[in-house]
């Protein structure tokens, strides 16, 4: 087996094509060791691998100031995603409603808050409720902020996965009597939600990267805790990394996650993902159809 | 609205900077995405490895944890530059990542008979790209790729955090001065959805006439 990805891109390699594959193996990995060994030396020469700046991470008060952190980020983005989820749904509702004025009007919403930057929802739900006397809270603000942003994509996703079912499957529910709602309820809903999964665990890792926007609200989750100790102990560099390697953890778990769901719906329906139209939100869209198409490639050839 | 009217040149310097930042930032993301890509499917294992490692990390951190890393961060260690020049690294580095799993999906998304086919006519492993597969697989990128460079217009927003003075950060500036922050976060949506909207139109207007119609 050659390398995945490029089976059909060019013939099996022959003994001298093997042979510089090997060598130019050689010539990168030896360039990666150069290239590490420069950083380190950078590093160490600055004065940043003392273990005075790694210390505190091995002190359980600071880990815990860190991982309460993270629990306050993932309070924040469940209460956004259930709100998100929600919204989003009666948002695809009246999308795919048969009075025109409903249809317009979750389109307009839609366009105006996956048009506008999740940063200025946040001053609007924080600094612009303020003005008004409206005493929010830092989390509410920012989960509101979230719940709308994310509310608007998940709406589309909801959208475009009941739109990807056959319209055969309607027609056969209609065909037997159903109304508009046993229809959808029965026969449509269910289906489309199985194909949505994975897209909406994948939001859920662009809405999780998102709460760290929360720090400029004052809400205390992880990012605004990793400033206060990267200032505390003068090691900004080493906290950071250590809260990067914190985030890297949930978010890849999640977005496996994701890829998994993935795959098992391809294999157990043989239904493709469903793929929004336009791809606006980064993470929502062609990643996880591309990933899938890749795991899968083995069982399709 | 009025404080709105009398600023509008607040507005305007802003979208600028915002559009020029975007615009940069996307020529960064192209050259970087396509590296990935071409390292993510290399026979050479020690670069797919880096590809992957790159594509996965970015993916999964905060953009705003990237900004604060390069501009407090890598400070410690010399590595010093603008606020603005930052700002083009770190979008261009970020939206990099995933144009280069979009590059690949879509040279994954080609057909293998298509390939196969290009090979059986005798064409060389660099005419079956350059004539076969990358047209192909360049067509059907191009509305995601769309969606990112809009996705990135929006992104640009987070560059205010290292005080570079684009949109958001020029009205944030200009609803401190006034007291006046919700007409001032009204015009600034209007000013971000004309940029937003008509690139989504641009853009569907150039995927309707690339498209493969099968």
């Amino acid at each position: 087996m050659s390398a995945p990805g490029v089976l059909a891109l060019a013939d099996e390699l022959g003994p001298r094509g093997r042979r510089r594959v090997r060598i130019a193996t050689g010539v990168a990995g030896l360039l990666l060791l150069l290239l590490a060994w420069v950083a380190v030396r950078r590093l160490g020469d600055r004065g940043q691998l003392d273990w005075a700046r790694w210390e505190p991470f091995t002190q359980w008060s600071v880990m815990k100031f860190l991982l309460l952190g993270m629990v306050n980020t993932l309070k924040a983005a469940a209460a956004a995603m259930g709100l998100a989820l929600l919204l989003g749904s009666a948002l695809a509702l009246l999308r795919l409603s048969r009075t025109a004025p409903l249809r317009w009007f979750a389109a307009g919403f839609v366009e105006f808050f996956r048009g506008v930057p999740l940063l200025l929802l946040i001053f609007f739900t924080f600094f612009g409720l303020r003005k008004y006397d409206i005493d929010i809270s830092p989390f509410r603000a920012l989960v509101l902020a979230l719940a709308i942003y994310n509310g608007a994509v998940l709406g589309e996703i909801f959208r475009a996965g009941i739109r990807s079912l056959d319209r055969g499957q309607t027609e056969a529910a209609y065909a037997m009597g159903l109304s508009y709602w046993q229809a959808m309820g029965l026969v449509v809903i269910p289906q489309a939600v199985r194909r949505m999964v994975p897209a909406i665990v994948s939001q859920l890792v662009t809405l999780l990267k998102d709460t760290s926007l929360g720090f400029i609200v004052t809400y205390d989750e992880l990012l605004r805790r990793s400033r206060s100790t990267g200032q505390f102990f003068n090691n900004p560099l080493q906290t950071t990394v250590v809260v990067a390697l914190m985030y890297i953890g949930v978010n890849y778990a999640l977005s496996r996650l994701a890829r998994w769901l993935e795959v098992r719906q391809r294999r157990r329906f043989g239904a493709g993902a469903i793929i929004v139209g336009g791809a606006e939100d980064l993470n929502t869209v062609g990643l996880v159809a591309a990933s899938a198409t890749d795991d899968l490639e083995p069982t399709v050839a | 609205m009025d404080v709105v009217l009398d600023n509008l040149d607040v507005f305007v310097r802003g979208m600028r900077t915002t559009v020029s930042l975007t615009m940069l930032s996307f020529g960064v993301a192209l050259v970087i995405g396509i590296v990935v890509a071409a390292f993510r499917v290399s026979p050479i294992p020690p670069l797919r490895a880096v590809g992957a490692l790159y594509v996965e990390m970015i993916q999964s951190s905060p953009l705003v944890l990237l900004f604060f890393l390069f501009y407090y961060g890598l400070t410690k260690v010399g590595i010093q530059y603008g606020e603005f020049t930052t700002a083009v690294i770190v979008l261009g580095g970020y939206t990099g990542a995933y144009v280069g799993e979009m590059v690949r999906s879509g040279i994954n998304a080609v057909s293998t008979g298509q390939a196969e086919a290009a090979r059986s006519l005798g064409l060389t492993f660099p005419q079956v790209m350059r004539v076969v597969v990358l047209p192909q697989a360049l067509r059907t990128i191009v509305a995601p790729l769309g969606g990112l460079f809009i996705a990135l217009i929006k992104n640009s927003s987070i560059a205010a955090v290292i005080a570079v003075s684009d949109l958001l950060y020029e009205i944030d500036q200009l609803s401190t001065a006034t007291a006046q922050p919700i007409p001032i976060y009204l015009g600034a949506a209007a000013a971000y959805l004309l940029l937003t909207v008509p690139s989504g139109i641009l853009i569907d207007q150039i995927d309707r006439r690339v498209a493969i119609r099968r």
